[in-house]
Parts: C-alpha cells; sequence; structure tokens
C-alpha cells in the first residue's frame, strides 16, 4: 500500500509541473506582451510612464527573457504564494482566488453529498425494481437529467422560487446581511439562497450516478454468491445492502475524484446565471478582459484540483478494493 | 402456461436464422426493436432536414431589424377567405412600464402566402435561389414564434443558428474520432514505447479540466476573423480535447483483439501491420468507436452553447443556439417572453435523441448477445 501511495505521488507532482508548464503556455497566448497591456492601461487613467517604471516592469514581467526564464520566475514565486499581480483590479491574485475558491468548494461539496444521498438509494431501487413503472420514471428523468443543460434549470428554478415561493434568490445574501457579522439569521438566509444553486449543480451527476448505480448493481445481482446468499435464507434487505451494494460502488468511489473538480467546474454557467461569487465566473471574466495572471492561475488551481481528485480517489479504491493495489 | 408454450416455437423462428442473414440485418433488426431508439433517430432525420433547407423554410434573413416588432408575441394565425391570414399587430407604449404592448389588428387580415420571393440566398449552399416557403407582403410581419429585443424573428434565427449548432458538434467529434482512432490503434497494436509517450500525453491532457481548458483556448482565439474561420477553429478545439477519451477506449479493444489468434494467424501467415490494422483490428473496432462517437455528440452539442451562451464561442452577428439564450439570462426576458427560451426546446430534444440513438447503436452492434 506505501508503494501504491508514493508512486502515485510522484506521477502526481510530475504531473503538475507539466501543467503548469503547459498552463504558463496558455497564459502567453494572447497577443501583445502583458507589458503592453499593462502600459496601454496606465496610459488610459493619464499616468505618464518614466523609463525606469518601464524597466521595473519588464524585470519584473521577464519580457525580454526567454519563455523558459519567464516560466522559472513566475513559478518560483507562485511557490512563495506570490501568484503575481490581477491587471484588472491591481489585487493580488492569490487574494482574490482564495475567498471565492473556497465558496466554489463548499457548494461543489454539498452538492456531492446530495449527489450521493440520492443516486445511491434511488439507483438500488432501480435495479431492484428492473422493469417496474418506477423504474423505468427513473430512466426517464436521467436522460432528461442528462439533456436539460444546467443553466436552464437554474433559470426555471428562480422563476420558481421568486414567482411562487417568494423567495429573493440570486447572490450568496440577501442586501441587509451582506455586510452583516455572521449569526444565525445570517446562516439561515445563507441557506435559502444557496440551495437553489447545490439542487441544480447536484442534479446532472445524480442523473449520472444514478445510472451507473443501476447498471453495477444489476450486474453484481446476477453473480453467484447472491444466490448463495439468498440460498442460505439471507434477509433481502442483507442480501442487497451488504453483500450486493458493497461491491457494487467500486466505480462511485472511482468517480469521486473526479466529480468534485467536475462540479466545481460545472458551476460556471449556473453561478452565472445565479450571480454566484464564485470562481467561474471569476475566471470568465479573466479571460475576457485578458487578465492572464489571474486565469492562469485558476486554471492550473484547478488541474491541481482535478489531480489532488484523482489521487484521493485512487486512494480510496485501493482501500475498498484490495485488489487493485496490486497493478 | 398456454401462451408460453404459443410463444416457444415463435421466438424460435425469429432466431432461426441468425446464422444464415448478414450480420447487418441482424444489426438494423436488433435497434428497431428499441423503440425509443428509433423515435430518437427519426427526430435527428427531421431536425436535420429542417436544417438543410432551413434558408427555404426561413422567412426572413436572421440578422434582419425591425425595430416595430421587438418582442412581438408570436403571430396569430387564422383562416379567412379559405385562406390561412396572420394579423397586423397594434403597437402601444405602456406609459407606466416603458414597454410596447401588442395587440393583433383583427379587423385586417393579412393573407400568408405560399412560395413567396424573399431574401436571396444559396439553396444546399450551391443553387442561387430567393423562393421561401411562405411570407406575408410587405409592410408586415410574421414571426411565428415571436421576435427578440431588435424585432429579429425567432422562428428565422432557430432555423439558421441550427445550421451552426447542429454541424459544429458533429464535425467536432468527427475529427476527434478519426485522431483518437489512429492514435489509439497506434498505441495499442505497436505498444511499448509508444503507447508510452501516448498514454502520458493523454494523461497530460486530461489533467486539465475540460471546460476551463476550453475557454482558456477560446479566449485565445483571434476576434474579428470570419464567422466561417471561428466556427472552424472551434471546432478543432471541440476536437482537441475530445479525442483523449476515446483513443483510450480503441487502445483497450485493439489490444485486446492484438493478442488474439486470428492476429497472430494473420501476421504468421505475412501480414504487414498496415494489412493486420486495416483489414482485422480497425473493422472489428469500428462498431464501438461509432457507439462512442456518437454518444460524444451530444456533449459536443453542449459545449457550442456553453460556450456561445459565455461570449466566448460564436460571435453575433452570426447565430448558434447558444448566441440566441444569450438573451433569455434574465427571469425578466424569460417570464415576459418565453418564446426566447425555444432554442433549449430544441437544444433538449436533439441532444436526447443523439444519447437515445447511441444506446440504441449500442445495443444492436452485438446482435448475437
Amino acid at each position: 500500500m506505501l508503494n501504491f501511495i508514493a508512486r502515485r505521488l510522484i506521477n502526481m507532482v510530475v504531473l503538475l509541473v507539466v501543467v503548469s508548464f503547459v498552463g504558463f503556455f496558455i497564459i502567453q497566448l494572447p497577443p501583445g506582451s502583458i507589458l503592453d497591456v499593462q502600459l496601454s492601461k496606465m496610459r488610459a487613467l493619464g499616468g505618464d510612464i518614466s523609463r525606469d517604471q518601464m524597466k521595473a516592469m519588464a524585470e519584473r514581467y521577464g519580457i525580454n527573457q526567454p519563455f523558459t526564464t519567464r516560466y522559472y520566475k513566475w513559478v518560483s514565486r507562485s511557490l512563495q504564494g506570490d501568484f503575481g499581480t490581477s491587471f484588472a483590479t491591481d489585487q493580488s491574485v492569490g487574494d482574490r482566488i482564495w475567498g471565492r475558491l473556497s465558496i466554489s468548494l463548499g457548494l461543489s461539496l454539498f452538492a456531492l453529498l446530495f449527489t450521493w444521498l440520492v443516486s445511491i438509494p434511488i439507483g438500488v431501487y432501480s435495479a431492484t425494481h428492473r422493469y417496474t413503472v418506477p423504474d423505468y420514471l427513473v430512466t426517464l428523468f436521467q436522460f432528461i437529467g442528462l439533456a436539460i443543460p444546467g443553466f436552464l434549470l437554474a433559470l426555471v428554478m428562480l422563476i420558481i422560487a421568486t414567482r411562487y415561493l417568494n423567495q429573493q434568490v440570486g447572490g450568496l445574501y440577501s442586501s441587509e446581511f451582506q455586510d452583516a457579522p455572521m449569526s444565525i439569521a445570517k446562516f439561515r438566509n445563507l441557506i435559502e439562497h444557496v440551495w437553489i444553486a447545490v439542487l441544480v449543480l447536484a442534479l446532472g451527476a445524480t442523473a449520472g450516478l444514478t445510472r451507473v448505480m443501476r447498471a453495477n448493481l444489476l450486474d453484481v445481482l446476477n453473480m453467484q454468491y447472491i444466490q448463495t446468499a439468498r440460498a442460505k435464507g439471507l434477509d433481502e434487505a442483507v442480501v442487497i445492502w451488504k453483500h450486493a451494494v458493497r461491491n457494487a460502488i467500486h466505480p462511485l468511489v472511482a468517480s469521486l475524484g473526479t466529480l468534485l473538480p467536475a462540479l466545481v467546474v460545472g458551476e460556471t454557467l449556473v453561478a452565472q446565471v445565479l450571480s454566484l461569487p464564485t470562481i467561474g465566473p471569476m475566471y470568465l471574466d479573466a479571460l475576457r478582459q485578458q487578465d492572464m495572471y489571474l486565469a492562469g492561475t485558476i486554471l492550473i488551481m484547478l488541474s491541481a484540483l482535478l489531480l489532488i481528485g484523482n489521487l484521493v480517489s485512487d486512494l480510496l479504491l485501493a482501500w475498498v478494493d484490495p485488489r487493485v493495489r496490486l497493478e | 402456461m398456454a401462451v408460453d408454450a404459443a410463444k416457444l416455437p415463435n421466438t424460435a423462428h425469429a432466431t432461426e436464422d441468425v446464422g444464415t442473414i448478414p450480420q447487418w440485418k441482424l444489426m438494423v433488426r436488433r435497434f428497431r426493436k428499441s423503440k425509443l431508439s428509433v423515435s430518437g433517430l427519426i427526430l435527428l432525420i427531421i431536425l436535420y432536414t429542417l436544417m438543410l433547407l432551413s434558408d427555404f423554410i426561413a422567412p426572413y434573413q436572421h440578422n434582419r431589424i425591425d425595430s416595430n416588432y421587438a418582442w412581438a408575441p408570436p403571430s396569430q394565425l387564422g383562416f379567412a377567405n379559405g385562406k390561412v391570414v396572420t394579423y397586423a399587430l397594434k403597437q402601444t407604449l405602456d406609459e407606466v412600464r416603458f414597454e410596447w404592448i401588442y395587440a393583433p389588428d383583427l379587423e385586417n387580415p393579412i393573407p400568408v402566402e405560399f412560395f413567396v420571393q424573399g431574401y436571396p440566398y444559396k439553396f444546399l449552399g450551391i443553387i442561387p435561389s430567393s423562393l421561401h416557403l411562405f411570407g406575408v407582403p410587405e409592410g408586415s410581419q410574421i414571426n411565428l414564434i415571436g421576435a427578440d429585443k431588435d424585432g429579429k424573428d425567432v422562428f428565422s434565427r432557430l432555423l439558421k443558428g441550427s445550421q451552426i449548432s447542429l454541424t459544429l458538434g458533429f464535425v467536432g467529434v468527427l475529427i476527434s474520432v478519426i485522431i483518437g482512432s489512429i492514435v489509439g490503434t497506434a498505441s495499442g497494436y505497436f505498444g511499448g514505447p509508444i503507447d508510452n509517450i501516448i498514454q502520458r500525453l493523454i494523461e497530460l491532457l486530461r489533467s486539465f479540466p475540460d471546460i476551463p481548458l476550453f475557454l482558456g483556448l477560446a479566449a485565445a482565439l483571434p476576434m474579428g476573423v470570419p464567422v466561417e474561420v471561428r466556427f472552424f477553429l472551434i471546432t478543432i478545439i471541440i476536437a482537441m480535447i475530445g479525442w483523449t477519451g476515446l483513443a483510450r477506449e480503441v487502445r483497450a479493444k485493439v489490444m485486446a483483439f492484438r493478442a488474439s489468434d486470428y492476429t497472430s494467424a494473420a501476421i504468421a501467415a505475412g501480414g504487414s501491420h498496415w494489412h493486420v490494422i486495416t483489414r482485422h483490428l480497425i473493422p472489428n473496432a469500428m462498431s464501438h468507436i461509432i457507439v462512442v462517437g456518437t454518444l460524444a455528440i451530444p456533449g459536443a452539442i453542449g459545449s457550442e452553447t456553453a460556450l456561445s451562451f459565455l461570449g466566448l464561442g460564436i460571435l453575433p452577428p452570426a447565430v448558434s443556439w447558444g448566441v440566441m439564450l444569450r438573451d433569455a439570462q434574465t427571469i425578466e426576458a424569460i417570464t415576459n417572453y418565453p418564446w426566447m427560451l425555444l432554442p433549449v426546446g430544441v437544444l433538449i430534444i436533439s441532444v436526447l435523441s443523439f444519447y437515445l440513438l447511441g444506446d440504441g447503436i449500442r445495443d444492436a452492434v452485438d446482435p448475437y448477445a
């Protein structure tokens, strides 16, 4: 097991290095050097720029140096926690990202929890009651859940909430709580705003996982050890939940690591519609304004999240299924 | 029991000829058994036919602006003097909310004419024509499903938008299928260092989350290029991100076939790599490739819509369903002008149809099961 963890860790670190290299390359893709963007912005503000200032900036961004040197400078600064300065707001990139990334992660964790709590029981029910009316209904909802884009669902939920439930939606808090210190009332307000986002985020993933759960359980139920369990007179609930589900759940564990980053990423459109202050809309704005340090850092952060997620799910899988460790 | 006995010879008869009729007939037979998949196929045929005929069916050019018809509701249709008619709209200003209020002028029926002359276009991109399925005389306008904020006809835009929305995903997946098959086959067949390098490359590409990578690349595209060029570039991006999954699946299949006896026999008989790959491996993997490809198309269509919706994909004045949905982002737009949401309906239908079709093909390619 230790050997397995070590190998996976090394693999991840190597990938992370290459990913940051490619990410930095994408940062540099848009036409015009970073200096030009900065200069035109400062000129637009009316300030005249001295030669010394220009020199200092060229030095900082390594404009006249080869790609590898610039990459090295950027990475070594990033490792010290300095991700560069956002061109649009002149704030430190790190400060801007952390707050939003944590909101995104929080939302996604809730959505993940919802997905698992809903899709496992429904998948099990659908598999044990195959070809009955509820099973057909579940299958139908799965297809619809896969086909409806999340942002449309967000819009529909917005309409339902504002029209019929008389709720304020959009954003994280109502205006009166925006700057208030955290309290029980504020927390309740947060929940009222967030449940739509969680529901919308979770729906697509729930549809997919229910499908996987059903198919896996059907495979497992055909195995002989299930027949044995039934033949020796075990309670059907024990056969299903203790013997069958435990072996059918592996692919869900395997998808755990990719699901979390996918949720973080998938909220881009939903957050746009619900005007949530998460990482997705920020990434979009950064791209539109060619705020490339910000955009690049977010891209690499999300990739790192994906890699860490994959590592976690690999380890979890190795833990629940000993066969994996031998590969 | 009597029923069961009556059924038995019937099923025996149905399976009796399995060994004697060609495989593709068995596939068609199996495919037709699934009603859902057949209806998916029929819906797709209808959608793509409408797309091909879109210029003929659309009464107006997708960019035609008429401020007299801003947010005009769907035209009311009726019958008068044995003809299909529509009614002119009376536009009045709501002075409290500052919005146009439209009411059909029922006194003044306008005849809807069929096979009329309209804006010029090229039928199927080749034959110049200006014939349109229907239209109303100059001075009035027919909006079958309403108009948007500039008075552009949503029906015409929906048809025109399908030209991009339905082809971009399709072409993107086609390219990624070609790349994925070649790379996957090479990786699975030759193995060793080639396989290792390709697998590391795929692993690298897959460690980027796809939507952000997609957005990042799309943002790096040059602005101000012609629509066709942008269409092409976005297709390439979709293909570049999509081929990795397919390559992995093809590799797994090819590795399994590589180890089989008939491949060893072909190599022992002196078959070249090229011969073994094109004669034995690709044809065997083909059904699997088609299934994976079909199931990848809805994702690609969705990606294009999302990208355009976020303003990084197809840009106006070109129109796709995603571009149209940009106008349907707010609660006000949707509650007051619900017809703006229609692109979503068509999108869901096409995506669902591809899923159903792919599901049906997956079952059909293995007709002996």
